[in-house]
């Protein structure tokens, strides 16, 4: 590798003090300790639209959130096996964030590619709760290394075995980036601002297509996902 | 007569190594990109992606959670007949991806668009999908699984014979800005670049071309091989790297594949083969025998003829 600095690396609980979190900064690497379910669309509307009671005591139990189907599979005798995790793109699901996270009362919320500041300002923040992004891409066999135990899997049969809801026992698992702290800033609105000044330099002598398509920005610096 | 046992077996344990090993010409590839990023989270991530591959190989489990969406290349030599037909064929490439769902395991990821029914098994309608290709002369059948993962880092666009190689600049650029931000599209890729065809055939270049051609691969067309290197090095000079942050690993390499296509227009796709780059080939013989690589050696130059008859050069006629 070039010249690059190696990240500070920290432990945490999967129900972080407030204190724990504070200490985080942007781009620190983190390892999680304790229990981490997978919730994702199935769940959020199942839990927060169809009102189903969700079947875990939270946040006492976990304060984790994971954007994640695992490659799982259940066995006849009820047991599981489950090889990689990886996070699923975050995005997608502000819609059901904010009451989820005051609902649920998770403080982090792990998956991929991060929120908006805006999202974390609007509901992180008040919330008390960051966001960690998994590595990669696609860091999967050493996530799934981290996974001690699966402890259940709630409502398989309703939402399937990607939708369900995992619940893991997490063991030193990571690496996870912190991409939020707790005043709501955005690694990757800070790497997309750097990233964004020089671009024009890379786009030097190119040519805009010539049939144009709605809805598009042509803005290099836009977020595009919110 | 190719025995259809045979197929099936291989086939389940070609989607085992899809999901499990990173195809040693990426991770050179990677390796080099490694080797030269210095950016201190991009850095991170690249040597945190070497590590997943190895402790993949070391516990046999899947290096992503994400396994894509396996699908299967088949292609035959002319002569080539298997054990009850191209029915049989498609039954065993179909239990092969459910077994080995289950088996590896891999992430069940297909679903029906609508009502969302998931079979745990990656099989519905439609899914996997299998390709043909035929090849003249020999009897033997290969096997390519690939299981592309991402729902980002692909689009399509219709461009015109004015927007010139500056156009394709323009939107190669744009494909991976757009995609790459965030990550999403688990760069650094090989990125599969179409050209020409119809909109369908277009996207089926560009997916081919990133994920049917190995890294260090060039293009039979010189001039298109140094649009290749061309783009490789423009791909990686936009001051991003992997997960979207500062660095310079976009791509580890450019496949560009052309299809002749209306004369008003210039069909673009943009196709990026993620971090977890999973193809595995196989090619079974009538006697049983099974021969395992890497390489899928789709585009030969029957693939790319552009006559109306196809004679065999003076070099293959020997083999064949």
């Amino acid at each position: 590798m070039g010249n690059a600095r190696k990240p500070r690396e920290i432990r945490l609980s999967t129900t972080p003090t407030a204190e724990a979190l504070a200490e985080l900064r942007l781009g620190d690497i983190v390892y999680l300790d304790g229990l981490m379910y997978t919730a994702r669309e199935g769940v959020y509307k199942r839990a927060l639209e169809d009102k189903a009671n969700i079947p875990l005591q939270l946040p006492s139990q976990s304060a984790a959130n994971f954007h994640c189907s695992p490659a799982a599979r259940i066995n006849p005798d009820g047991s599981f096996e489950m090889g990689a995790v990886t996070a699923t793109a975050s995005f997608r699901f502000a819609k059901w964030l904010p009451e989820w996270l005051a609902k649920s009362g998770a403080r982090l919320v792990i998956g991929k590619g991060g929120m908006s500041s805006k999202d974390y300002k609007d509901y992180f923040v008040p919330n008390g709760a960051i966001y960690l992004s998994t590595v990669g891409y696609g860091t999967g066999a050493l996530l799934g290394r981290g996974v001690e135990n699966v402890e259940a899997v709630h409502w398989n049969e309703e939402l399937g075995l990607a939708q369900a809801m995992w619940v893991i026992r997490c063991n030193r698992m990571g690496p996870f980036i912190v991409a939020s702290d707790l005043d709501g800033n955005c690694l990757f609105e800070r790497e997309n601002q750097r990233i964004s000044e020089n671009l024009h330099k890379a786009y030097e002598g190119t040519r805009p297509a010539t049939l144009k398509r709605f809805g598009e920005t042509d803005d290099k610096s836009d977020e595009l996902i919110g | 007569m190719i025995p259809i046992d045979v197929i099936e077996k291989t086939a389940e344990t070609l989607m085992d190594k899809a999901a499990i090993e990173i195809p040693d010409d990426y991770l050179e590839g990677l390796k080099a990109a490694a080797s030269v990023e210095d950016g201190d989270l991009s850095s991170f991530v690249l040597q945190a992606m070497l590590e997943n591959y190895k402790a993949a190989k070391e516990d046999r489990r899947a290096m992503c959670g994400d396994t894509g969406t396996p699908r299967w290349y088949v292609k035959m030599g002319n002569e080539t007949q298997v054990e009850g037909g191209p029915v049989a064929l498609e039954a065993a490439l179909r239990r092969a991806t459910a077994a080995a769902t289950n088996g590896v395991p891999l992430r069940p990821n297909r679903v029906h668009p609508l009502w969302r029914t998931d079979h745990d098994n990656n099989v519905g309608i439609g899914a996997p999908e299998i390709e043909y290709g035929y090849e003249p002369g020999g009897e033997w059948i290969d096997l390519i699984t690939v299981h592309k993962g991402g729902l980002f880092g692909t689009d399509y666009r219709m461009l015109f014979p004015s927007d010139g190689i500056q156009g394709i600049k323009r939107f190669f650029l744009d494909s991976l800005v757009a995609f790459g931000k965030r990550g999403l599209a688990c760069q650094p890729a090989i990125i599969g670049i179409g050209l020409g065809g119809c909109k369908d055939t277009c996207m089926v270049l560009g997916k081919r071309a990133a994920c049917l051609r190995t890294v260090g691969d060039r293009n039979t067309d010189p001039k298109i091989a140094e649009l290749e290197l061309e783009f490789t090095e423009l791909g990686n000079s936009i001051g991003m790297g992997a997960m979207g942050f500062v660095g310079k690993s976009m791509v580890i390499d450019t496949h560009i594949e052309v299809g002749y296509c209306h004369t008003g227009g210039m069909q673009m796709s943009v196709h990026a083969f993620c971090l977890s780059s999973r193809r595995a080939v196989a090619r079974v013989f009538a006697d049983g025998r099974v021969e395992h690589r890497t390489d899928p050696e789709w585009f030969t130059d029957y693939q790319r003829r552009e006559t109306v008859e196809w004679e065999m050069p003076a070099s293959h006629e020997k083999s064949a």
